[in-house]
């Protein structure tokens, strides 16, 4: 396969992650209209948590599994933490998400130390492309479509969309909008813990690595308005190629300036039509 | 169905509701009617629930429904998703009787809430109420915003769902319209009621004929 096909298939790849985060960010702000800066740290987490249930030994798959469940019981954490005391305006808890985050840089230091770490995806390549660049593909596609249609098709899906839509009316009508809160950041929790999962055996984890993810995701979401998970899957794929061909053919020290200035763009442009921050 | 006993409600300082009593038996329909701010809505909101009172009783008996003020339907939603929400707290959620009720909703089904006429929305979020399966319903300003002959319709399925043994506590400013459809009324004042009695006696008394029916007192 050609150099160029390579750096596309890799570049969605990577996409992918950046899809997965974007895709928490919006499930969390639709429903509750915060935007969860914690969102990273999701990622890191999750990833971390599979080196050492690895270094424990328990069998590749069980162990992923396990860290993006513990990454949906820590979004869960997030949302109460942020969203929990009634009256909380989402600026706010915008605020306790980004001290949120700090902090689990603090407890990721103690826990694995500040050296990056990593462990093995699938191996082998076919055509030049190494094979779990292919399961990140089909495994993203297989959960955001899942995702989707817990929106589109259950009950428990419309009733996320009507807490996000009307929180007076959903309340009216008996559901609990806290609750749907706190299952929003569980459902980011765990997309973000799956990202990371997915990524770090071809991209290494540190505990700062949310900061790279989350510029990312955040730019693939801002494309739909924190609010459309379509665009966001767009952004976070085209994000993701365009970063992978800049590293190719120029340089990758240049791969997060792609992401902000992607991300300023799309701002710039937004601004100039409707209030983005007022929006947000 | 619904016994209010000296109820009480207060913002911060103010008080929005000062010792308000009314009830509504089974299959009544009863009017409470006054100007904007007197009160109505913070009446309707805490028979929902949805805030605490500061001093008073409300009792319930059977499932109460509430077709808030402004609709309030999920609008990125179809007609269809907002009616099954409505019986979020129940098992069935099944739509059918409700299609039954008010055909026109039928062939509006797959569209999205919030594409609606206002008519056709006031049309879900009654729909909406009824999935609920309610022994009393509590409508807050039905016809606010809605051309006569749309209220009128509205008016005509009100009475039919009475028929049916449904309980109604209807709130609202067009006072000409809830005397003439129910059979009593209540007049809510700067947070409390100031005449209560049937409908065709409050309609004759003058000073209601005066305020809220713009009569020659």
């Amino acid at each position: 396969m050609g150099e160029l096909a390579q750096y596309l298939v890799t570049g969605v790849g990577i996409g992918c992650a950046y899809a997965l985060t974007g895709s928490g960010l919006v499930v969390i702000y639709r429903v509750t209209r915060v935007v969860n800066f914690a969102q990273g740290s999701f990622s890191v987490f999750a990833a971390l948590t599979v080196t050492t249930l690895l270094a424990a030994g328990l069998p590749h798959g069980f162990a992923e599994t396990l860290a993006v469940l513990l990454a949906g019981v820590i979004g869960l954490i997030v949302g109460l933490v942020a969203t929990g005391k009634p009256g909380t305006t989402a600026q706010s808890a915008l605020i306790v998400t980004l001290g949120l985050g700090v902090f689990a840089y603090a407890v990721e230091i103690l826990l694995w130390g500040d050296q990056p770490r990593s462990f093995d995806g699938i191996p082998g390549s076919v055509g030049g492309i190494q094979k779990h660049y292919l399961l990140i593909i089909g495994v993203t596609a297989v959960v955001l479509g899942a995702t989707a249609l817990l929106f589109a098709r259950t009950d428990l899906g419309r009733a996320l969309t009507a807490t996000a839509a009307d929180p007076y009316a959903a309340r009216i009508v008996g559901i609990d909008v806290t609750r749907m809160g706190l299952l929003a950041f569980a459902l980011g929790g765990a997309l973000g813990g799956l990202a990371g999962v997915l990524i770090t055996p071809v991209q290494q984890v540190s505990f700062d690595s949310d900061v790279a993810l989350v510029v990312s995701g955040f730019s693939a979401a801002i494309l739909g308005n924190l609010t459309r998970p379509g665009l966001t899957l767009a952004g976070g794929l085209l994000l993701g190629v365009v970063q992978t061909l800049v590293g190719g053919y120029l340089s990758t020290s240049y791969q997060s300036e792609v992401a902000l200035i992607f991300m300023l763009a799309v701002l710039v442009a937004r601004a100039g039509r409707r209030d983005v921050l007022e929006a947000a | 169905m619904i016994r209010v006993e000296d109820l009480v409600v207060r913002y911060g300082a103010a008080t929005a509701l000062d010792g308000v009593s009314l009830t509504v038996a089974a299959g009544e329909l009863v009017a409470l009617i006054g100007p904007n701010g007197a009160g109505k809505s913070t009446l309707v909101n805490a028979l929902a629930g949805l805030l605490r009172p500061a001093a008073g009783k409300i009792r319930v008996d059977g499932r109460l429904a509430l077709v808030p003020e402004g609709r309030h339907l999920f609008t990125p939603l179809t007609v269809d998703d907002n009616l099954r929400l409505g019986a979020w707290r129940a098992k069935n959620r099944d739509t059918g009787h409700i299609y039954e009720l008010l055909p026109e909703l039928e062939p509006l089904s797959r569209r999205p809430a919030g594409r609606l006429s206002g008519g056709q929305q006031q049309m879900v979020a009654l729909g909406r109420a009824l999935m609920a399966r309610p022994d009393v319903l509590v409508i807050d300003e039905m016809s606010l915003g809605l051309a006569p002959l749309v209220v009128r319709h509205l008016a005509d399925n009100l009475r039919e769902r009475h028929r049916d043994g449904l309980a109604v506590l209807l709130i609202e400013q067009n006072a000409r319209l809830a005397l003439e459809l129910c059979t009593r009324a209540y007049v809510l004042e700067a947070g409390r009621i100031v005449a209560e009695g049937s409908a065709a006696d409050l309609a004759g008394s003058p000073q209601v004929a005066a305020a809220y029916l713009g009569l020659e007192a």
